[in-house]
Formats: C-alpha cells, structure tokens, sequence
C-alpha cells in the first residue's frame, strides 16, 4: 500500500467542492491513524480551517525584499529603473524625482543589483502567513493564507508546501483556475484530482486544466460533484479523453447542508468514509498504473 | 455606471448573476474579467470583431552551448527558479517570475527572455448588446493587467456606442485580479451563499472592498440551502453596515438555462427567481442613481 505521495485536489472552476474533496479525504485516512498532512494552498480564501480544527503549533510570516532608496545617495542615473521589469519604479531623471511603487514590486532584487552608488537598501514586506496545525497523533494541517491587499498569492503558497516535511499522505487543497497559483500548487504533487460539476460551466473549466496538466506531464483522475444537476456533456468528455472517473458525489440538499455547517461527511455518515478511503485506494492505485 | 459583480468564493453563481443582469436591460457592454475561467462566452457566443495579443510576461532560457554552469544566475535568482542538477543548470519554468536579474548578469550572456503572448482579449457583440473578454493562457501570470486590458476595452466600447451599463463578470479570490476588477467601479456587488466557507471568505472580501473603498452590497445566493447560515450572513452584513439586496433561493432552473446557453432571464423570464433577480437589479440601478 502506498503510503507516501502528494495529492492535489484542483478544478478550474471556482466552487466546485475541492474543499469538500480535501477535508473529508484528509479527515478518512485521519481516523484510521495513517501519517497524512493536509495544505490549503488556498491563500486567498483559505477555508480548511472552518472544517477541521486543531491547536497551532507553529506559525511564520512569508515576506518578500523591497527596495528602499536613499535619496541622498541617488545620483538619478537612472541604472534601477532599466532593471525594474515591473514598472515599479517611478523615475523621472530631469525632474530628479525617483520612487518606489511597492504595490507593483516583486521583490527580485535586480534594482539593489543595478545600483552602483550603494543608494538601494531592502526593507522586509509582509505577503501572508502560514500555519501549521495538529490534528491529530498523525495528522496536520498547513494552512497558507496571504495578506487582504497583496497581489499574488504564490509566495505564501510556494512557503507552505516547502514547509511540508511529512513522509507520508500529502493532500494539497489547490486556489481555483489555471494560472500560476494553481501551476505552483499542481507542479508539486505526484498525482491530481480534478473535482468539476456536471454543467457547460464546469466541462469548459475542466478541460482548460487537463490541457494544462498534459502540458506539466500530471495524471489526473475527475471526481464529478452534484451529480444529477445540468448534463451528460463531461461523461462523454472523460470516456473520449480515457480520463478516470475516481468517484462521483450527487447532488444533495442533506450534503450541502452539513457542508454548510462546517461539518464533514466522514464524520456524519460511515458510507462516505468509506467511500473516501475508496477514493484514496483509487487514487493510489491509479497514480501506481500511470507511474508504471 | 459600471456594475462588478464578485464573490470571493468561487461558485457561488456569480456568472449565473452576471448573465441575469447583463439581459435584463437591453443594450448593455457585458465585460468577463475571470480572464483565468472566463464563461460567459459559452452562453452568449459573442462575435469576435477584435482580438488582441496579450503579453503577460517572460520567462529565461538559457542557451547550453554558451553556458559554462558558472551559477552566478542561481545565487542571484529569488524564486528558486534556477536549479543546480549535479553541476547543470536549469530554469524550472514554472517558478520563474519574468525579472530578467539573471540575463542581466550573466557574465556569458547565455540566459534570454522569452515573451509569453498566448493571451488573448476579445470584443464583439451579442444578442443584447457588447461583449468584451479575456483568456488568460494557463500558467501565465499578470491577470490583473488584462483585467484592466478587458475594462478599458469596455469603456470605450461603451462611450463609442453610446452605452450607459456595464456589467463585470469577477474572478473569484481576493488577489490581483479581482483588485483590478474592482478599482473605480461604481458599485460592487458580492455574491455570496450560505456556508460557514461563505461567511469566511464573505469577511476577507468585505476587507478588500473597504480598502478599496468601494460602495459594495450583497446578495446571499442559494439561500434556503441554509437559511439559519444565511441569516448569519445577514447579520454580520448588518453590523458592518452593507446592504444586503436580496436573497435567491437554489432552483434547478438555473442549471437548465446554462445547459441551454441561456441566462436564466431568458430561459425563465416568468419564474419567480427571474422575479427576485430583476428585483434587485432595479435595486442596484436605483441605489447608483442615488450616488452619483
């Protein structure tokens, strides 16, 4: 039995239940007391939190090095500015007027480089904070979550996967989309699971990220959540593109309340705990086939 | 007056919203900003008189017959996106953020950037009215800029044919994107729904929309799925001192319109729910017309 891989849980679409999916399968291998570690890469909208609980044992701010120019030593030449490769130097040298828009800096550090006249020092610029929770004798949870008014979410999340050392289970709850807070998270993990629904909203999403996961080289397996809502259109797809159906969940008032209470469905109902300690069977057993 | 409809949490029907309105009132410039899942094409099936090439970065690539493995570029790099393997170096495409520092000081001018220009803007019309949007390539970044891309677009289509509306399809989050989305709208309206995840990224978005300082209401959607959550939700909204224009009960309906390309104004013109969401789109109008 595999007891040691990385499993991200995405979907191109927001609100599909990738939450749903990573607690509760987080929540199925917890109870029966295997080595699992559970990451909301989610930064912007963390949400594991409200579903499991636990007791902080460790908690470290993600920053990044932005520049601090001192105006006595600048000579306005200029040199900082032409490094900048995101506009975020305000620089206008006849008027000897020279800023820093910290708003769009990076933090790469190429203007410090540039600078010749030792006028650029670096200030530490707060991007988000990341948790780390026990659940239980086996199990944690790592939460990322960013700053409200930062921009990217991607530092905090890179810090948060780095600060997995688990060798067991690794489940990565990934941020909605394609772009690159979802590469960062996906780009980890050994195996995804993509969770859609059932409608031309979801099909459309779903076939966007499996694009982008062929390009990384990631098997990927679909969960269909709300089944029995819209239509057919993503069975067809998935038996076209030979993608398997790992488990499918209808669509369901007494599902979507519990989840609404902030409960869990392995905890309310031993047919679903079951099921996800299945799912994480089909999981391993598929990742084992791809991987061969 | 410009209208932006998001939601922090993905999925909660935000699109469906979006679609609602933007056929409630004829004539109007409906601009898709969730550059990264844009949907909305999918119902309206736009012309496509414009297209326009979007570049969102660049990323290094080293030339290996110049390369001496010298690793200066490595030192240098702030986001681990040069890797040393057992003396080669490599750029892992994923992490590199575009800066161009290890171009600049490679002593043997090895490493060149390379655009990223796979995004895509588009304009046309559709059956009621204008329609602008953007696709952002997977894995590239600066979504934001394209938003602002999308909303300029949209201005000037709107100025040139004399259009006063414009409805903004979000993206989901809080980050870059939907800070571009939001900036200098005339109203926000966050679609939220009735679970504790809901709430939670409810209060991250409000804190957004408040430094921004955007006049922001809210509407609770599938709201019967939970009602004591919603009332929670009211509650919280209360104390804060935003308005909450609406409640909109789960209909399966909804689900039929997208399955038949159709906003659920068009599907269901009759229904009750068509009903509610006309009710506070003339709410919405009313309120702005106050204010301005």
């Amino acid at each position: 039995m595999i007891e040691k891989m990385k499993i991200a849980i995405a979907s191109g679409k927001g609100g599909t239940g990738k939450t749903l999916i990573s607690t509760n399968l987080f929540n199925a291998l917890q109870k029966q007391n295997r080595n699992v570690t559970l990451v909301d890469c989610d930064a912007e909208e963390p949400n594991d939190r409200e579903f499991i609980a636990g007791d902080l044992i460790l908690s470290f701010d993600v920053t990044q090095q932005i520049p601090v120019i001192d105006e006595s030593k600048c000579t306005y030449c200029g040199k900082c500015y032409d490094y900048c490769n995101y506009n975020a130097i305000f620089f206008l040298g006849e008027q000897r007027m020279i800023r820093v828009m910290e708003d769009l800096c990076h933090g790469c550090g190429a203007c410090s480089v540039a600078c010749e006249f030792g006028a650029i020092t670096e200030k530490e610029d707060l991007l988000g904070t990341v948790s780390q929770y026990s659940i239980s004798e086996n199990s944690t949870l790592i939460e990322a979550r960013m700053k409200v008014g930062v921009h990217s979410p991607v530092s905090t999340i890179k810090a948060a996967i780095n600060a997995t050392e688990s060798n067991g289970i690794v489940i990565l709850d990934a941020p909605p989309g394609t772009s690159c807070p979802f590469i960062q998270t996906v780009a980890q993990a050994d195996y995804v699971v993509l969770v859609t629904e059932p409608t031309p909203f979801g099909l459309s999403d779903l076939k966007q990220s499996v694009e982008t996961l062929k390009t990384l080289g990631k098997p990927c397996g679909v969960i269909v959540n709300r089944a029995g809502l819209g239509d057919l259109e993503v069975y067809n797809y998935l038996k076209q593109e030979n993608i398997p159906l790992l488990m499918s969940i209808p669509f369901d008032r007494e599902i979507a309340s519990i989840y609404s209470n902030g409960g869990l469905l392995t905890n309310e109902d031993a047919e679903w705990e079951q099921k996800f300690n299945q799912l994480f069977t089909s999981i391993a057993t598929e990742y084992g086939n791809s991987s061969n | 007056m410009e209208i932006a409809v998001i939601s922090g949490k993905g999925g909660t029907g935000k699109s469906s919203i979006s679609a609602a309105f933007a056929t409630l009132q004829h004539n109007i410039v409906l601009a898709d900003c969730d550059v990264d899942a844009a949907n909305l094409y999918i119902l309206f099936n736009p012309t496509h008189d414009e297209e326009k090439r979007f570049i969102s970065g660049y990323k290094a690539v080293i030339d290996k017959d110049k390369c001496t493995n010298c690793g200066v570029c490595a030192d240098y790099c702030r986001f681990d996106a040069i890797d040393n393997k057992d003396g080669e170096i490599e750029i892992n495409e994923t992490s590199c953020d575009g800066c161009k520092l290890c171009s600049r000081i490679c002593p043997e001018e090895a490493i060149s950037m390379v655009q990223e220009d796979e995004s895509r803007m588009y304009s046309g019309t559709f059956r009621n009215g204008k329609m602008v949007y953007g696709r952002l390539s997977p894995g590239e970044e600066n979504s934001g800029r394209l938003v602002d891309i999308v909303r300029n677009k949209a201005r000037k289509v709107a100025k040139e044919n004399g259009i006063e509306t414009i409805i903004i399809d979000g993206p989901p989050g809080i980050g870059c994107p939907v800070i571009s989305t939001i900036t200098g709208v005339d109203d926000v309206v966050i679609v939220t729904e009735p679970t504790l995840s809901g709430l939670h990224d409810l209060k991250r978005t409000l804190d957004v929309t408040t430094q921004f300082k955007n006049k922001t209401s809210v509407i609770i959607n599938k709201s019967d799925l939970n009602t004591e959550m919603a009332n929670t939700i009211e509650t919280y909204c209360d104390e804060k001192n935003i308005a909450v224009i609406g409640r909109i009960p789960f209909d399966t309906l909804v689900v039929d319109a997208m399955v038949n390309c159709q906003s659920i104004i068009e599907w269901a013109p009759d229904a009750e729910i068509s009903k509610q969401i006309k009710e506070i789109y003339v709410t919405i109008l009313k309120t702005g017309k106050s204010t301005s």
